[in-house]
């Protein structure tokens, strides 16, 4: 349980950091918060040459609203997201999802964006982004690009990201106030991973629920024009369409129940 | 930008308890290592070792942290407090100590360490928490021995006695 040997490299500058990445690609890993990259280390699941730390890269540890949306810079913690103005009007699905997100002491240290990277189907904060839109934005050496979060998640731990590649900030849309949300959680104890997690939206756009810790990326389906009196079917639909398996935590079986309950006490409340 | 090759050894310096200490480590030493083996802070224990247990949780620059999944290179001119600094003499204990030991709040204290470095920054930040609070921190660590119902006891006798003295 102690990590492999590796090059530590710590940044000063964002240039600095894709610098490190254009160089060794794939045999080099980015180092935040360490709440998923350290126990990954530790269980030599991952095993890097170089780690390259960017705790202190100025600026990547702010979080500011600009252009209707929240930026979220690569360093900035998940406890932060509980002193940004108006979280539970302005970002209620973040409000709700927030202390969901693992426990008080990995939620101080850990990183929104790092949640994001290392993309664990059953994480709050990569449903949180896939439910609300979200946009990440990646730097390399050859330069930056926007994701949407939909086309950002491929598989269990499998991002768009390339090898040369680290996000720079994430961006969660600021909702509008007649949008609605709704999240829930069933997790073994408080803190774990989700068994499944479920959020809907209602807005301008129509209805969709997403849901995670089923398949291998949040997985969000559409049901505009839902009638309550259909949220029954619509749930069944929804659990059949997913691809549930039994695993030590809960059969596909009772992962199916978890999402038409959940599901369906989500779509009740945003259609109330 | 620096960089340190994976076979050196380097110095690091850091503010423990109130006092600059230095030590050797590698890359790759994880913080909980550095303290226990390098300056021999032993208080910190060390359990699963991929963040889990939170037996290793220690405070850095004033906010908590599980040491195991910090690297001892990391923390270079920070300051730590350690369970060994949470006493206010050596022969006294502080509050929320004094109350684990009236309440039962440990059998093997294993897990101890790290609980009271958490329950001591929730009562410190928010010296109201109520139980629905207290067990939500308390569920960042794993104990075997006591159930939690004692550690949770012992946690509101320290707030309320703490309240009294304020």
């Amino acid at each position: 349980m102690k990590p492999a040997k590796f090059d530590y490299i710590c940044a000063a500058t964002v240039e600095d950091v894709a610098e490190v990445l254009g160089e060794h690609g794939a045999d080099a890993r980015v180092l935040a918060g360490g709440q998923s990259l350290m126990p990954m280390l530790s269980m030599r699941l991952s095993r890097p040459q170089v780690v390259v730390d960017i705790t202190r890269v100025p600026h990547l540890d702010g979080m500011r609203i600009e252009d209707d949306h929240l930026f979220v810079g690569a360093v900035a913690r998940q406890q932060s997201l509980a002193g940004v103005a108006d979280l539970a009007t302005r970002f209620p699905l973040l409000s709700q999802a927030l202390p969901w997100i693992g426990h008080y002491q990995t939620r101080v240290r850990g990183t929104v964006v790092g949640s994001l990277a290392h993309a664990d189907p059953s994480a709050e904060l990569p449903l949180c982004l896939v439910a609300m839109n979200g946009e990440i934005n990646l730097r390399s050496p050859r330069g930056s690009r926007r994701v949407r979060a939909e086309d950002f998640f491929k598989g269990t731990m499998l991002t768009d990201m390339a090898d040369d590649e680290f996000i720079q900030s994430a961006r969660f849309p600021v909702a509008k106030p007649t949008d609605r949300f709704a999240f829930r959680e069933v997790g073994r104890r408080h803190g774990d991973f989700a068994i499944v997690a479920a959020a809907a939206v209602r807005d301008d756009t129509g209805i969709h629920v997403t849901v995670g810790g089923v398949n291998d990326v949040p997985f969000r389906r559409r049901f505009d024009g839902l009638e309550v009196h259909d949220i029954g079917d619509a749930v069944s639909e929804l659990a059949a369409e997913l691809d549930t398996r039994s695993d030590l935590h809960a059969s596909a079986a009772l992962r199916r129940q978890l999402v038409r309950s959940l599901a369906s006490d989500t779509l009740k409340e945003v259609l109330s | 930008m620096r960089r340190i090759p994976a076979n050196e050894q380097v110095r690091v310096s850091v503010e423990v308890n109130g006092r600059v200490v230095t030590g050797q480590a590698e890359s790759r030493t994880l913080l909980s290592d550095f303290l226990r083996h390098e300056l021999g802070l032993t208080g910190t224990h060390v359990g699963c070792e991929h963040g889990v247990c939170g037996a290793c949780t220690i405070r850095i620059d004033g906010d908590i942290a599980r040491s195991c999944l910090k690297l001892a290179v990391q923390v270079e001119g920070a300051s730590i407090e350690t369970i060994e600094g949470l006493a206010p003499a050596p022969d006294s204990l502080s509050v929320l100590q004094q109350a684990f030991v009236e309440h039962h709040g440990l059998q093997c204290g294993f897990c101890t360490p790290g609980i009271l470095i958490s329950l001591d920054t929730l009562l410190r930040n928010e010296p109201n928490a109520d139980e629905m609070r207290i067990r939500e921190v308390l569920s960042g660590h794993l104990c075997r021995c006591t159930g939690y119902t004692p550690i949770v006891k012992a946690a509101l006798a320290a707030r309320d006695r703490l309240k009294e003295l304020d």
